[in-house]
């Protein structure tokens, strides 16, 4: 069984929903749409106070090279935009919307047929992808096209396809590729034309026996697509890992996956492709695994996006009296939230609602040089050191030990017996080595 | 609902802590607890018991008045030293030396530098070194152990170690056969169980090879240590028994005469002192693997294996420095697409 | 016996002799040649390496006193008008007159005044607090009270008060070097004027948000409402991103500003007690509405 060679931790998987079939959100009264959802510069707000919006419409359009469109996920009328608590716990402009029936833009087509066909050219299908704001769903929210537009001189010849949801408690992508296979392999499809690629692997760790099963029985009809079984290990999720776990090869510090001629996608993004190119669906809604062990119904739900989380919480079952915690996306590398009122975003895959007794980090003592947090590092680094030269503010020292390597995993955090908060030195240390960084660039 | 709590990723956590790590030793230490008590007697269960109690005591008075830090004497680090103090003296040893050798093993060679985590050296083996270089005459008159119960001989009988028998022998110009022959040489099976003389913990290979396999199972230690401390001695302990089987002794048996065992597993595996990257580990075990023989073999001392881990406790800085773990993406130079 | 004595005593002093003469050969080929006057100028430096003058150190700022000769661009913060004036003299320039600063924290939000919303539980670090997220009382741009200030200073002259959970400045330690002003990842610490007697008078907030949200956080926040900047007969206080700012260059410390505020967001600091109105607009008060 393929997997990752360096590092790693096996985390309790807790998959709680993952016999929950996606269950369609109804629509709230209210959405709150942040204008920027993903990586890259902030998109620019098109739409005024007032405004008569239908679902599927653009609201703000990204102008920059990395930046997405956003969408209106709803029909209705604009009644604000103001600055929401988004789930960084800063306010951020969003734009307020209140929901009058669900009229969609004509252009989408919303049937539930199947449209098998691939007629878009390559660079069509780009632009289409650009067009209808479709980002990387897996959780960073990296624009999708970008991703297509391979550089000069380099020459994509993998496209990777992440279904590994190593992250414990989420199960959204297992569902999708259960429930909405078909769709997800024609998009698969596009993204290998958009790419001129000839091959393209899914990449699913077998705790999910049942999609492995049944992705391989339906990928003989799809040329070039091939399923790959891998061990259960945590981060496989994460790109560099993925690529080295399927393909054996191992992305050069500070490049990305195409030096080594790979193009890693989530499957809910191959999903929202197919949605965009052949449906001319923007991306409006998304599967959110709705999760946690005193939660009464751990389910997956179809939500639109800028629908508050506590909305999510309500339909299933409502949020337990011991709540501690609620955090948006996984256990490993989730935010925990600071309001209930925060919205779904483009990048939004689960939420998890820990009990009080689990919420609260052990109590920190003296490091005992175990090196447990060296051994599971997936990127060889050393977070001990790593940590402790960015807690005394040495970050050129920390920048020659790679700290721009870490991929954030916490890995590190999780396994050391000494409970040191090593991720939070690691993402400070980063965040100032990026700083320093740039500020060279501009002498 | 209460109040919400905002805190980093990750918010889940792995099992292990250093408390569970720590009493993992303890347990792991049992076994051989059992076999000093079965051949030395009371007198064993005593110097463990003064051992900890004294440990335990330096420790928790020195981070109450001197460090003023929070209590730390139940996280278990201070019951492992003790523990491993005991096991590094002779069953007869006088109650105020073994409290002596607490207090420097606590309070200089841990304590002094701020506590669990910070000390460069295993502090149970700073404890027996002082103990050894200062009263060399009670540190190294080993009672001869006796099954428990068994009748007859007394606990005022002491004789030498198994190497001790050696080294002795070898430089009054005797061969090691001729030795190994003699009457009173304890032979490997007695080395494996433990009826020989020596220090209380080091006596039965079995019992801390059953630790040290509980070790293993709970991954507390890994592999890396031992296996290159125990292949590195038994490489170069088997060429020079190969090139003259007369005056060097053969590699089993210095595998399980002395604190060979307890040294490898127990204290060459201290997380605290020993280098940190799988690269590192292996460095540093072949190091106390070499100059464990290197001094058994030449140094004054028949036994060399505290010596060895101390001197290469002290080289960890440098190692750590030195051999850095593979970081991803560096050893293979794609160059493809 | 004599013999013995004898050729110790020789010995010894053929080797003492013998690396003297190595020793001043040594020296004379490695000597570095010094402008004597960077010694004098660092020793009258406090020798601190704080870096409050934005150079490396205290030497690193003799030398560039030296190198220049022009002490108008440099400053040592850390130095009383008294030394500065001594360097110069040892320069043979003039110093400039400089008024004396201190490091002044520009938030009220104590526990009282900005209740917690949400449990902080990561490192104790202000930077990576603020990364995280908002913050305990949901303020995105009060104090954290994790310290990076405390860390910063090489004076010693901050702390965090246990009741409040903010950083105090004493008076009497703070140099001016502003450390803690780069340390402070919200910018809350400013360097203002020392003020005559230690008077001093500045808006104890530096929230951007809007007047709404703001109060909602905190009951002592500035609310951008611009009461003040209308009473202050000096043209002192301007209002930017809904936040007032006392320029303590042409503040005169005439005090009307202070009673007009009316969330309490403007301190004054050691100020007779008001005779005719003692009836402070009291951060306590307003807690007890909110």
């Amino acid at each position: 069984m393929k997997t990752f060679k360096l590092g790693g931790v096996h985390p309790e998987e807790n998959k709680l929903s993952a016999g929950a079939a996606i269950e369609i959100l109804p629509l709230p009264e209210k959405v709150f749409i942040p204008v920027s959802q993903s990586l890259g510069a902030p998109s620019k707000l098109i739409v005024e106070k007032g405004a008569v919006v239908k679902t599927g419409q653009l609201i703000a359009k990204g102008e920059a090279f990395i930046s997405a469109n956003v969408h209106s996920s709803v029909s209705g009328k604009v009644s604000r935009i103001e600055e929401v608590t988004d789930t960084s716990g800063y306010r951020r402009t969003a734009v307020v919307i209140d929901v009058e029936g669900d009229e969609w833009d004509e252009q989408i087509d919303c049937s539930k047929e199947v449209k098998a066909e691939i007629t878009h050219s390559r660079e069509e299908i780009v632009r289409k992808i650009s067009e209808m704001g479709v980002v990387g769903l897996g959780g960073a929210t990296f624009p999708s096209h970008v991703k297509l537009m391979v550089p000069e001189g380099k020459k994509a010849e993998n496209l990777l396809i992440n279904g590994v949801e190593c992250e414990p408690y989420l199960t959204s992508d297992h569902r999708l590729m259960l429930e909405r296979s078909r769709e997800m392999l024609i998009g698969i499809q596009i993204l290998m034309k958009g790419l001129d690629v000839k091959k393209a692997y899914i990449g699913i760790e077998k705790n999910k026996p049942d999609a492995i099963d049944h992705l391989e029985k339906l990928v003989a009809e799809y040329p070039g697509i091939e399923v790959v079984p891998l061990k259960v290990k945590y981060p496989q999720g994460g790109e560099k890992q993925l690529i080295k776990a399927i393909t054996g090869r191992e992305v050069p510090s500070g490049k990305l996956p195409i030096e080594v001629g790979c193009v890693v996608n989530n499957v809910g993004t191959a999903l929202a492709v197919y949605e965009a190119v052949q449906k001319n669906k923007p991306l409006v809604e998304r599967v959110v695994t709705v999760t946690g062990k005193s939660l009464e119904k751990p389910s997956n739900l179809l939500v639109r996006i800028g629908t508050p989380v506590s909305k999510l919480i309500e339909f299933a079952g409502g949020l337990p009296a011991d709540t501690g915690k609620v955090i948006n996306g996984g256990p490993m590398m989730g935010k925990a939230l600071t309001s209930l009122e925060v919205p779904v975003v483009k990048g939004t895959s689960g939420l998890l609602i820990m009990p009080e007794k689990e919420s609260r980090r052990m109590p920190v003592v003296n490091c005992i040089r175990c090196a447990r947090c060296i051994s599971v590092c997936p990127m060889g680094l050393e977070p001990v050191l790593l940590a402790q030269l960015s807690e005394n503010q040495m970050f050129e020292t920390a920048e020659k030990e790679r700290i721009l390597d870490c991929i954030e995993c916490g890995s590190c955090h999780f396994t050391c017996p000494a409970g040191r908060p090593l991720l939070d030195y690691l993402r400070l240390g980063k965040n100032k080595v990026g700083i320093i960084i740039r500020n060279r660039g501009k002498k | 609902m209460s109040i919400l709590t905002v805190s980093g990723s990750p918010h889940v956590h792995g099992h292990q802590n250093v408390k569970s790590i720590m009493y993992g030793v303890v347990v792991a230490m049992i076994p051989a607890i059992f076999v000093s008590v079965y051949f030395f007697g009371l007198d064993a269960a005593r110097v463990i018991f003064i051992s900890v109690a004294a440990c335990l005591f330096f420790e928790w008075i020195i981070q109450k008045y001197l460090l003023k830090g929070p209590l730390t004497i139940n996280d278990g680090s201070a019951l492992v030293t003790g523990v491993l103090l005991a096991f590094n003296v002779p069953s007869n040893l006088p109650a105020w030396m073994i409290v002596a050798g607490a207090l420097v093993s606590i309070g200089i060679a841990k304590m002094s530098f701020g506590g669990l985590g910070k000390n460069p050296f295993n502090p149970a083996l700073i404890g027996r070194v002082f103990l050894l270089i200062s009263f060399p005459v009670q540190m190294t008159s080993w009672p001869v152990p006796k099954a428990l119960f068994a009748p007859g001989v007394t606990d005022a009988i002491t004789g030498p170690t198994t190497l001790g028998i050696l080294k002795e022998g070898i430089s009054a110009g005797k061969t090691v056969q001729e030795l190994m022959g003699s009457a009173g040489f304890p032979g490997y099976m007695n080395d494996l169980v433990g009826a020989q003389g020596g220090s209380l913990g080091e006596i039965s290979a079995i019992a801390l090879l059953l630790g040290a396999a509980y070790m293993f199972f709970r991954r507390i230690i890994t592999w890396h240590i031992p296996a290159a401390y125990i292949g590195s001695a038994f490489v170069f302990s088997g060429i020079l028994w190969l090139v003259n089987p007369a005056i060097y002794i053969d590699p089993v048996m210095h595998m399980l005469a002395g604190g060979m065992i307890l040294g490898v597993f127990y204290m060459a595996t201290d997380m605290v002192s020993s280098p940190m990257s799988p690269r590192g580990q292996l460095v540093f075990g072949v190091g106390a693997g070499l100059l464990t023989i290197l001094i058994r073999v030449w140094g004054a001392y028949p036994e060399g294996v505290s010596f060895a881990i101390l001197i290469m406790n002290a080289f960890t800085p440098l190692i750590n420095k030195a051999f850095k773990p593979r970081r991803f993406g560096e050893a293979l130079p794609v160059k493809k697409g | 016996m004599d013999n013995t004595l004898l050729f110790a005593v020789i010995s010894l002093s053929a080797i003492g002799v013998i690396s003297a003469i190595i020793l001043y050969f040594v020296a004379q080929k490695f000597r570095v040649i010094e402008d004597p006057r960077i010694d004098i100028v660092a020793e009258l430096l406090p020798g601190a390496n704080c870096g409050g003058c934005g150079l490396a150190g205290c030497r690193a700022f003799a030398e560039e006193v030296v190198r220049t000769e022009d002490l108008s661009k440099l400053n040592c913060p850390v130095s009383s008008s008294e030394a500065m004036k001594q360097i110069a003299a040892a320069m043979g320039l003039e110093a400039a007159e400089k008024d004396p600063l201190i490091a002044v924290v520009r938030c009220n939000g104590s526990r009282a005044n900005a209740p917690q919303k949400v449990i902080y539980d990561s490192a104790g670090s202000c930077a990576f607090a603020h990364s995280l997220s908002s913050g305990e009382s949901g303020c995105p741009n009060g104090c954290l009270g994790y310290g990076d200030c405390v860390v910063s200073c090489k004076f010693d002259a901050i702390y965090i008060d246990a009741v409040t959970g903010l950083p105090v400045v004493s008076d009497e330690h703070c140099v001016a070097c502003g450390a803690c002003v780069t340390a402070c990842p919200r910018s809350i610490i400013e360097l203002r004027s020392k003020g005559k007697k230690d008077r001093r008078i500045y808006v104890s907030c530096v929230n951007t948000e809007k007047g709404g949200p703001a109060k909602k956080n905190c009951s002592v926040a500035c609310i951008g409402c611009g009461k003040c900047v209308k009473e202050c007969p000096y043209e002192a206080i301007t209002l930017v991103n809904n936040l007032a700012y006392i320029d303590y260059n042409k503040c005169r410390l005439c005090r009307k500003c202070e009673p007009v505020c009316p969330t309490g967001a403007i301190l004054e600091t050691n100020f007779p007690p008001r005779k005719e109105k003692p009836a402070e607009p009291a951060s306590v008060a307003d807690t007890a509405e909110a």
